[in-house]
């Protein structure tokens, strides 16, 4: 097991308006490993993905409860997991592939993709009726500059 | 989330600012049709120098504009596209849609 050096865990109603909050307490949770813009705007964009998929699909037409746990664990990796207690996914794997979305046209069916390829290892766990936990691990790279 | 436009000779250009995620897309969207509607454009440019955080939200928002651009048999082109917003529109592989600039 990889030891935790440090966390944060936060909940939230699923109201659209809490997206860019979510995203940004990640961020700004993230700077202490002293990411790149580039690495950090990948895993602002990777949690935006996650979060408002626990708002818009998990909870369609209820307000429910979602979690955000974002751990530091040893070899400068940041870990985030979404979960949500909503709908939950009958099936994950053809849920992941591009371009599938049960959303229409306000949606891309991107979201897993770009969280699959903006971070270093994406895991789903779903359970129709359940919920959903999202856990995703991005590496950030040492940088040599300044102290 | 901000949306400024301006229309000249049926060209419309439309300049986005702030953060475009799915709480900003819903009212985007529908400003951006009705925008469209008014001006009846032969061409739209949609500016995204302004903005500082884009998700796949931002997808459907281009995709839904390019629609309505083709119904008037337009164009639609996206302009000035900051770095984190063109590798969310890379991954969606939007190159082939879209003139990306
Ligand atoms: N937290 C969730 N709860 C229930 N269903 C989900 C959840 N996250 C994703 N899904 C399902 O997976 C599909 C694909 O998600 P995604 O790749 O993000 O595309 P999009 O959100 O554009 O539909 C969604 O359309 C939805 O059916
Ligand atoms: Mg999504």
């Amino acid at each position: 097991m990889t030891r935790t050096t440090n966390y944060i865990t936060f909940e939230f109603l699923s109201r659209s308006a809490n997206e860019g909050f979510a995203r940004g307490a990640v961020a700004c949770f993230a700077a202490q490993l002293d990411p790149t813009l580039e690495e950090l705007g990948d895993i602002k964009t990777a949690v935006s993905e996650a979060v408002t998929n626990a708002i818009v699909h998990a909870y369609p037409d209820t307000l429910g409860k979602i979690v955000v746990k974002a751990k530091i664990l040893e070899g400068n990796i940041l870990e985030v997991t979404v979960r949500d207690w909503g709908k939950g996914i009958a099936d994950v794997e053809q849920a992941r592939k591009p371009l599938y979305t049960t959303g229409g046209e306000e949606r891309s069916g991107m979201g897993f993709t770009i969280m699959e390829s903006f971070m270093d290892k994406l895991t789903v766990r779903s359970a129709e009726g359940k919920g959903t936990r999202v856990t995703m691990r991005r590496r950030i790279l040492p940088r040599p500059a300044s102290k | 989330m901000e949306m400024n436009y301006r229309a000249e000779n049926r060209q419309l250009t439309i300049s986005l600012a702030g953060e475009l995620d799915h709480h900003a897309a819903r009212g985007l969207m529908e400003s951006i049709d009705r925008c469209i509607e008014q001006n009846l454009p032969v061409k739209t440019i949609l500016d995204m120098g302004g903005l500082t955080f884009m998700d796949s939200s931002g997808i459907a928002v281009v995709l839904r504009a390019r629609r309505r651009m083709e119904a008037l048999a337009g164009s639609l082109v996206v302009v000035n596209i900051p770095r984190q917003a063109a590798r969310v529109l890379e991954t969606a592989g939007l190159g082939r849609y879209v003139n990306l600039i």
